[in-house]
C-alpha cells in the first residue's frame, strides 16, 4: 500500500462502488452468446445411449440399424472412443491413498451407474440423433449393485471394482490434542447425533453444453465451452486426445450458471471432442434435463456421526466426527471426489477454538452417479454438524445459543491461528460478525416474540451459525497433487491509441460479475472512466494463462493480477508522459483519462494525445522511449494454503406441526469477505448462495431406489427453490481485508450455500423443541419433519 | 415421425412462411430456424420458464407448443421487445438492480415480468413472487428480480 491515503481513496474510485454490470445489458436484450447459440456450417449433433441399469455387464451393442438411418453421420461405442482417447484417473498424489480406476468417455464393458453413456450417435439434428439412439440395441447382464453408502463397506457388499477388493476409495484420519482424555473429563457433558445429508445437484439452468470443431489441416481444435476453467480443459483435452496443447482453443462466452457442476470432466463432453476430431467437423452436444440429473455431478451424500464434549461454562472440550461419504463408481477427474470429505474434516468446528479434535472420513464407491465438488464443497456439511452439535450442547448445559458461541469463537484479536485440523486462519472477525448479526436481526426481540407466539400455538424458530469459507486457494489445493490446474491468474492491460484500456484476464465469468470487477479495478488503478475499459475473458487464445473462476478465487486472485497489471501500465504511461511533458513522472497522475498534475489535478494532456504520439508520431519521442504501453502481471497466494473468510447467519422459520411445512420468515447474513469491490454484486452472490443452501436444506434431493434408479430425474419431480417460497435476505458486512494482497479481497461466492443449511437446521430444531424432538437429515422435507414429530 | 408442414406466422413483427417438422417445438423453431437465440431451453418439459415467449399477447412455454401450432399467430421474443415503454423500463430496472447473473433465465423472466405489469399487477412483493414462481432462476435467489419489478410498478403508480 502507498502511504496513509490509500490507493483506494483516489478520486474516480470504482472499487467499493455498486457499478452496474456493463455486460448485463447484452443479456437483457437476448444478445447472450451461450454455447447452444452457436450455429456453425456443417455442424452435427450428438446424442447418447445411456445405461438404464446401475450395474451391468455389456454383452453386446448393435448399432447397425442406427448407422444406416438417413441423417446419421456416425455411431460409436466405448471401444471406438477408447481407440482415440487415453482414459483418465481421478486421483491426486496429495490425497494419499485415494484410488479410482481408469475412466473412458463411454463405458467399455461394464456400466456402473444409471445414466452412464454407452453409445453415441452423431446426426444432422439432435432429434435424428435421438431417433437413432432408439434403434441401438444394447444387451446387458445385470450385476449386483452397491448403492447404499452405509452398506458399501459391508463384507457381503457387491464390489464395484473387483481389482480393489472392496469399495473404499479413500480414508483420512485427523487426530489432534487428546480427544479421549477430554471426553473422559468428569466436568463435561457429551452430546452426539447422526446427521444425514442426502444427494442434491447443481441444476444450472443452462445444461452442460459443448460445441467442438476440429481442423485437420492444421490440427487445431476449437471448443466452445460452458465451464469455469478453460486452461484446465485445454490441458485435459491435450493429454487425453494427444493433441498439442497450443493447438486447442477453449472459448467460454456466456455461461448459464456453473456452481462447480461444469468444472469436471464428463465422458459425453470428451466423446464430443473425439467425434469432432474423427469427423473433422463441428459437433454439438447439449445435455437435456434428464441427462443433467443423471450425469451432472451430484453433491454431498454424507452420513456423519458427531460427538461434542462441553464443560459447564460452555467451553468445547472436544469434538469428534466420523464421516462416510458416497461418491459413485469413480472419483471425478481431475479434482477428485475426495475433496468434499477432506473439506468436512478440515472445516468442522473451524470457527471455534477447539484443542481436541478427531475426525475420520471414509469415501466409498457406490453404483450411483458421481459425486464431486459443487458450490461450497463440504462446507454445508461441516457447518451444520458443528452448529447442530453446539446447539445440542447449549441445550444440555442450559446455556443460550449466543452465549455458547461467544464462549468458543476464536477471538478477533487472536490471529494468526492454526486450527486443530491444521487450517491457518488470519484476518477473521467471528465476534464482530456475530454481534452485527444479532443487531441487524433484532435477535432478542425476535426471541421474545417467539416465546409469546408459542403459547398461542405458533411455532417459530431461530437458528444461528458462524461459518468460515475456503477462498483464494494456493497451489496447495490441486497443483501440488499433480493436476494441471493453475492456482495463479494473470491479467494483461494495454492502452490503445484512443486512450481506452483493454484488459484480458484468465479468470472467467459465469454471471458473478467477473468482467465488471475486472473493469472496476483496472479503471480505478489506471485512472480512466469505466466505459473506457474493455474486458476479455474465457478465450485461451487471448488471455494469460490461469486457473479460471472456482473456489471463490476470481476476485481475490484474478482481481489482484488486474490491480498489479493496471498499476504497472500506469507507471509506463506516466514515464512516457514525463518524457513528453518534460517533467518527473512522480509529479504526474492519471485521472479520468487525462495526464494531470499530481498536486493541482490540472490537465496536462489527454491519454488520446499520448496514445497518438506513442503509436503514430514516434518520431517526436527520444529514441530510448519504447512504444510499450502494455503490462502483464500474474498473482498467486503464497503465504497461506487458502485465504479464509468468515460470516454469521441467522434464519427464522415457522413450522406447521400438522403438515410438516416450514415457512421461511427471514434470513440474515453478515459476511466478512475482506475488501468489497462491488457491494451489489457481493450481496447478490450471497443471496443466490443462500437460496442454493435453502434448496439443499429443504427441497433438493436426488432420490434413488435401492437398486440405483434415480426416481426424480426431471424438474417436475426434483424440487428447486422458486420465488414464492423464498424470503428476502438481509446482507451486511464486516470488512477485514486480507494481508495477502494489495487489493485485500477474499472470495464471496460460496458462503451463502456453505452456511445457510446450518442456520436453517438450527432454526427448525428450535421450532421443534416444544415437541421435544429434532431433525438431523437434509433436506428437511415435510415427510421427515412429520416423522420427527411422530405424526407419521 | 418426420412429417413436414408449412406454417405462416409473424415473429417480432416480421411475417414469414416456413416448412417445419410437425414434431418441432416452438422454441427450437425460433432458435434453430430463425436464429432467435434469445429464448432459452432449460428443461423441455414446461417447468423452468426459460423458453417463455409471448404468443398473441399471452405468455407461452415455447417448449410446450409446437411450431405448427403457431401457424397464423403472432409471436414476440426477447429480440422483439421495444426499448421504450414497460419492457424498456423493466430491462433498465433489471440492469440497475442486478436482477440477473448468468442471464440464462432472463428472457423468460422478463416475459413473465412484463405479463404481470401489463395485466395491471400491483406493487406487492408477495404477488410478484407468486407470479414469477413459474420461472426458475438458479443464480439470483429472486430477491433482486422482485425488487426490479416492484420498482417499475411503483414508479408507474407514482406518476
Ligand atoms: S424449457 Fe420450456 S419450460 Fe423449461
Ligand atoms: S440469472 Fe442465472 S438462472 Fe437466473
Amino acid at each position: 500500500m502507498t502511504g496513509p491515503l490509500s490507493i483506494f481513496d483516489r478520486p474516480n474510485a470504482y472499487i467499493g462502488k455498486s457499478v452496474p454490470r456493463p455486460d448485463a445489458a447484452r443479456l437483457l436484450v437476448g444478445r447472450g452468446q451461450f454455447v447452444d447459440d452457436q450455429q456453425l456450417p456443417r455442424m452435427v449433433h450428438a446424442a447418447f445411449v445411456r445405461s438404464p441399469h446401475a450395474h451391468a455387464r455389456i454383452v453386446s451393442i448393435d448399432g447397425a440399424q442406427a448407422a444406416t438411418m438417413q441423417g446419421v453421420v456416425a455411431v460409436y461405442d466405448g471401444s471406438d472412443m477408447a481407440d482415440h482417447c487415453e482414459p483418465w484417473v481421478g486421483t491426486l498424489t496429495h490425497m494419499q491413498g485415494l484410488r479410482s480406476p481408469p475412466q473412458y468417455p463411454l463405458a467399455l464393458d461394464v456400466v456402473r451407474w444409471q445414466g452412464e453413456p454407452v453409445a453415441m450417435v452423431v446426426a444432422t439434428s439432435r432429434a435424428l440423433a435421438e431417433d437413432a439412439c432408439g434403434l441401438i440395441d444394447v444387451d446387458y447382464e445385470l450385476l449386483p449393485e452397491a448403492c447404499n453408502v452405509e452398506a458399501a463397506l459391508d463384507r457381503d457388499a457387491a464390489v464395484i471394482h473387483p481389482e480393489f477388493g472392496n469399495n473404499l476409495a479413500w480414508e483420512r484420519i485427523v487426530d489432534s490434542g487428546d480427544v479421549d482424555a477430554a471426553f473422559a473429563r468428569n466436568d463435561v457433558t457429551i452430546v452426539e447425533r447422526t446427521f444425514r445429508f442426502n444427494r442434491h445437484t447443481g441444476v444450472t439452468l443452462e445444461p452442460r453444453s459443448s460445441v467442438v470443431d476440429f481442423n485437420p489441416a492444421d490440427e487445431t481444435m476449437t471448443y466452445w465451452y460452458a465451464g469455469q476453467a478453460p486452461h484446465m480443459m485445454q490441458a485435459i483435452l491435450s493429454k487425453h486426445l494427444g493433441l498439442a496443447e497450443e493447438n486447442i482453443r477453449l472459448i467460454a462466452n456466456d455461461v448459464g450458471g456453473s456452481f462447480g457442476i461444469k468444472i469436471h470432466t464428463y465422458g459425453d463432453d470428451i466423446a464430443t471432442a473425439v467425434a469432432a476430431r474423427i469427423l473433422a467437423r463441428p459437433v454439438k452436444f447439449i445435455a437435456d434435463r434428464n441427462e443433467s440429473f443423471l450425469t451432472d455431478i451430484h453433491a454431498r451424500d454424507h452420513r456423519i456421526h458427531g460427538r461434542m464434549a462441553v464443560a459447564r461454562d460452555g467451553e468445547i472440550a472436544a469434538l469428534e466426527i466420523d464421516d462416510l461419504t458416497g461418491i459413485g463408481p469413480y472419483s471425478m477427474y481431475p479434482r477428485t471426489s475426495a475433496i468434499e470429505c477432506n473439506q468436512v474434516l478440515n472445516l468442522t468446528g473451524a470457527p471455534y477454538a477447539i484443542q481436541n479434535y478427531r475426525a475420520r472420513g471414509q469415501v466409498v464407491f457406490q453404483n450411483k452417479n458421481l459425486m464431486s465438488q459443487y458450490r461450497a464443497v463440504g462446507h454445508p456439511v461441516a457447518m451444520a454438524v458443528a452448529e447442530g452439535l453446539l446447539e445440542d450442547a447449549a441445550l444440555a448445559i442450559g446455556l443460550g445459543s449466543v452465549d455458547i458461541r461467544k464462549r468458543n469463537l476464536i477471538r478477533d484479536d487472536a490471529y494468526p491461528v492454526t486450527s486443530a485440523a491444521g487450517m491457518k486462519f488470519d484476518d477473521l472477525s467471528h465476534c464482530r460478525t456475530l454481534d452485527k448479526l444479532l443487531d441487524i436481526m433484532g435477535h432478542d426481540v425476535l426471541r421474545e416474540e417467539h416465546a409469546k407466539l408459542r403459547s398461542s400455538g405458533i411455532h417459530r424458530g431461530i437458528g444461528i451459525a458462524s461459518i468460515v469459507e475456503v477462498t483464494n486457494p494456493s497451489p496447495l489445493f490441486y497443483g501440488v497433487g499433480g493436476a494441471s490446474i493453475a492456482a495463479q491468474d494473470g491479467a494483461t492491460v494495454r492502452l490503445d491509441a484512443a486512450g481506452a484500456i483493454h484488459v484480458s484476464a484468465s479468470i472467467t465469468e459465469q454471471g458473478q460479475g467477473t468482467n465488471t470487477i475486472i473493469a472496476q479495478i483496472a479503471a480505478d488503478m489506471f485512472g480512466v472512466e469505466i466505459d473506457r475499459v474493455k474486458v476479455t475473458t474465457g478465450d485461451t487464445a487471448h488471455v494469460p494463462y490461469g486457473g479460471g473462476t472456482w473456489a471463490s478465487r476470481g476476485a481475490g486472485i484474478g482481481g489482484e493480477a488486474v490491480l498489479q497489471a493496471a498499476t504497472a501500465l500506469r507507471g509506463q504511461v506516466l514515464e512516457v508522459a514525463g518524457t513528453i511533458l518534460q517533467c518527473a513522472p512522480d509529479r504526474l497522475d492519471i485521472l479520468s483519462g487525462s495526464i494531470v498534475d499530481v498536486k493541482t489535478a490540472a490537465q496536462r494532456m489527454t491519454l488520446r494525445e499520448l496514445g497518438r504520439i506513442v503509436y503514430f508520431r514516434g518520431n517526436e519521442l527520444p529514441p530510448d522511449v519504447k512504444p510499450e504501453l502494455i503490462a502483464t502481471r500474474h498473482y498467486r497466494v503464497t503465504d497461506f494454503p487458502f485465504v479464509f473468510t468468515n460470516g454469521a447467519m441467522a434464519a427464522e422459520v415457522e413450522l406447521d406441526p400438522e403438515t410438516g411445512f416450514v415457512k421461511l420468515l427471514g434470513f440474515w447474513v453478515v459476511e466478512d469477505c475482506g475488501r468489497v469491490i462491488n457491494p451489489q454484486l457481493v450481496d447478490e452472490q450471497i443471496r443466490g448462495g443462500v437460496v442454493q443452501g435453502i434448496g439443499g436444506a429443504f427441497y433438493e434431493e436426488c432420490i434413488y431406489s435401492s437398486n440405483g434408479q434415480l426416481l426424480n430425474a426431471s424438474m417436475a419431480d426434483y424440487l428447486v427453490p422458486m420465488a414464492a417460497e423464498m424470503p428476502d435476505i438481509v446482507v451486511a458486512h464486516v470488512e477485514t481485508p486480507t494481508k495477502t494482497s494489495v487489493l485485500g479481497a477474499k472470495g464471496a461466492g460460496e458462503a451463502g450455500t456453505g452456511g445457510a443449511p446450518a442456520a436453517l437446521l438450527n432454526a427448525v430444531n428450535d421450532a421443534l423443541r416444544a415437541f421435544d424432538t429434532s431433525i438431523s437429515e437434509m433436506p428437511m422435507t415435510p415427510e421427515r419433519l412429520l416423522k420427527a414429530l411422530g405424526v407419521v | 415421425m418426420t412429417a413436414i408442414e408449412e406454417i405462416n406466422l409473424t415473429v417480432n413483427g416480421e411475417r414469414s412462411t416456413h416448412r417445419v417438422p410437425v414434431r418441432m417445438n416452438l422454441v427450437d423453431f425460433l432458435r434453430n430456424e430463425l436464429g432467435l437465440t434469445g429464448s432459452h431451453v432449460g428443461c423441455e418439459h414446461g417447468v423452468c420458464g426459460a423458453c417463455t415467449v409471448e404468443v398473441n399477447g399471452a405468455c407461452v412455454r415455447g417448449c410446450l407448443m409446437l411450431a405448427v401450432q403457431a401457424d397464423g399467430l403472432e409471436v414476440t421474443t426477447i429480440e422483439g421487445l421495444t426499448a421504450s415503454g414497460r419492457a424498456g423500463a423493466l430491462q433498465a430496472a433489471f440492469h440497475r438492480r442486478n436482477s440477473l447473473q448468468c442471464g440464462f433465465c432472463t428472457p423468460g423472466m422478463l416475459a413473465s415480468a412484463l405479463e404481470y405489469c401489463e395485466r395491471g399487477g400491483a406493487a406487492d412483493r408477495a404477488a410478484i413472487r407468486e407470479h414469477i414462481a413459474g420461472n426458475y432462476c438458479r443464480c439470483t435467489g429472486y430477491q433482486s428480480i422482485v425488487d426490479a419489478i416492484y420498482e417499475v410498478i411503483a414508479a408507474e403508480e407514482a406518476q
